[in-house]
């Protein structure tokens, strides 16, 4: 585009995309981990009050944990996938529109799972906490309970899918 | 913001939360109390209670049981878990656990300056206090001779000191104002507690208001039933009448007036949800009033129950657990007194 020698577009595309790269990829397994222990926390401390008074509920109950956990695990293998595609590419290279295209591509899917995943833990975790509480007072509640956090952990693969088909985007130009 | 609690409650309040869920699945249910209404002595009573989670509390009673060792006992079970509650909890938990047991003080303070009035002796009467109410300096309270000396040697060091206001005299302590003094501090109590909530926001304050705001309006009621025929002046009366709930202002203008239980019946009946409450009795009756008054609160209490991530539960627990306790007290005395056929009067069934 041409304008102006200082814009805000010009200032944009002069960041390397191996910074967006980075970042993305930071993304990915940092707030994917918040998430999951976000969840997790919830979760355990209504399941450790409740487990005093039932303890037949904590076997049983752990499940919720693992669902959250299952959000962190998907950030992390997502994590890996991002960064096996980092390329280099020589200095002549970095500004150009294919370059560009594969940070902003890695960039996207870190964010896209990151944020996908925290809101999946968050939700699991909240279930889980509800969960744990009536299986104590009704046994017969939390077979129907676990449907419900099975729905919501998938939230969390929803945004896995979407981000390894983005990171497919991630091309850099051929080295000549 | 009300609707995220669930994202961060549990930091601090989940743990209590659960414990406080799992005591009150612990609560006595209609089948227990069927149980306990078909025995014939307190020995009975006793066994059946032993099943129950009352059983490590009772079983080392020695055989002729007293209605008043079951009460205390069971009593001394509900300090225990309000106990270990609050040295667990954090701020603001903390500050709202002990406001539940400020009308218990109130309670107390009130009991040892009537025992003392008529001459009773201070350590019969302490052992008479409701042990959630218990401060230190409460034994100073038989030295006050008036209400002033009753704030300054005692009163000011207690949660209770903001409650005292301007309006309290140096008048001598009587039974009339010994009865005002009561009901002006649980009205300041009230309000404090009131505000309190409202602070903390979200689905506690939502709750809890409308918990709080029964109650205010049940004690209003009572206030104006109990000082029908009294030399309360109307103006005395609505002073003791406290600034929020369903019947501010309008139905505190009208219950002022009032001078009989008809008028008092004709003031409820335009508020909906009093509305029920009064339709159960006939006209003219009034002894059934205490108990429909127990099953609405037990009904709402049950309600706060229902949502999760607010402190609404510890304090609907707690009055639920009292609410239990006279039960027990109704029906042990009954069993002693072999008058039961009245059992049923005066039990609320919670579950």
């Amino acid at each position: 585009m041409v304008g102006a020698s200082s814009s805000w577009s010009r200032a944009l595309v002069q960041i390397s995309p191996y910074t967006f790269s980075a970042i993305g990829i930071a993304i990915a397994i940092g707030v994917s981990v918040l998430g999951a222990a976000w969840g997790i926390y919830i979760t355990g401390s209504s399941l450790i009050g409740a487990a005093i008074k039932a303890p037949r509920i904590t076997s049983k109950n752990l499940i919720s944990v693992i669902f959250c956990e299952a959000v962190a695990i998907y950030g992390v293998i997502v994590a890996i996938i991002l960064q096996t595609k980092l390329e280099s590419v020589p200095a002549s290279n970095i500004y150009a529109a294919e370059s560009l295209r594969a940070g902003y591509a890695i960039f996207a899917s870190g964010i896209i799972v990151g944020f996908a995943n925290l809101v999946c833990g968050l939700c699991v975790g909240i279930i889980g906490s509800s969960c744990a509480l009536s299986d104590a007072q009704n046994s017969s509640l939390f077979v129907k309970i676990l449907v419900i956090e099975i729905f919501g952990s998938a939230l969390g693969l929803f945004g896995v899918i979407v981000g390894i088909i983005m990171s497919a985007q991630a091309t850099w130009p051929a080295t000549t | 913001m009300y609707g995220f609690e669930a994202m961060t409650f549990n930091i601090h309040g989940g743990y209590l939360e659960a414990i406080v869920r799992g005591h009150r699945s612990g609560l006595l249910t209609a089948a227990d109390y069927n149980n306990l209404c078909q025995c014939e002595t307190l020995d009975d009573i006793k066994m059946h209670l032993s099943a129950t989670e009352y059983g490590p509390y009772l079983q080392n009673e020695p055989s002729p049981l007293h209605t008043t060792t079951i009460v205390e006992k069971c009593t001394l079970k509900l300090v225990d878990e309000y106990k270990h509650m609050l040295c667990q909890a954090t701020e603001p938990l903390s500050t709202f656990l002990e406001y539940i047991t400020y009308g218990h003080m109130i309670d107390n303070v009130v009991l040892i300056v009537t025992g003392t009035l008529h001459e009773r002796d201070v350590q019969e009467l302490l052992e008479k206090c409701h042990p959630l109410g218990m401060f230190d300096s409460i034994a100073t309270l038989a030295v006050a001779q008036n209400m002033r000396e009753l704030y300054r040697l005692v009163l000011v060091d207690t949660p209770l000191a903001p409650y005292f206001s301007e309006r309290i005299t140096s008048e001598d302590l009587d039974d009339m104002n010994i009865e005002i003094m009561r009901n002006t501090l649980y009205k300041a109590y009230l309000e404090d507690f009131y505000q309190f909530c409202q602070k903390l926001g979200g689905a506690t304050s939502e709750i809890m208001s409308d918990l709080l705001a029964f109650e205010a309006d049940r004690r209003a009621v009572n206030i104006t039933i109990n000082s029908i025929g009294t030399e309360l002046t109307r103006d005395d009366r609505k002073k003791l009448y406290s600034n929020f709930g369903l019947l501010y202002p309008y139905g505190h203008e009208e219950l002022a007036v009032c001078e009989d239980i008809d008028q008092v019946r004709a003031v409820m009946e335009k508020y909906p949800p009093y509305q029920s409450i009064f339709a159960k009795m006939s006209y003219g009756e009034s002894q059934m009033l205490d108990k429909a008054f127990y099953e609405e609160e037990v009904k709402r209490l049950c309600l706060a129950f229902e949502q999760q991530f607010h402190y609404g539960v510890f304090f609907a627990y707690m009055r639920l657990r009292e609410q239990e306790i006279r039960n027990l007290m109704w029906i042990s005395e009954c069993v002693a007194q072999n008058q039961k056929s009245r059992v049923h009067d005066s039990v609320v069934f919670i579950f």
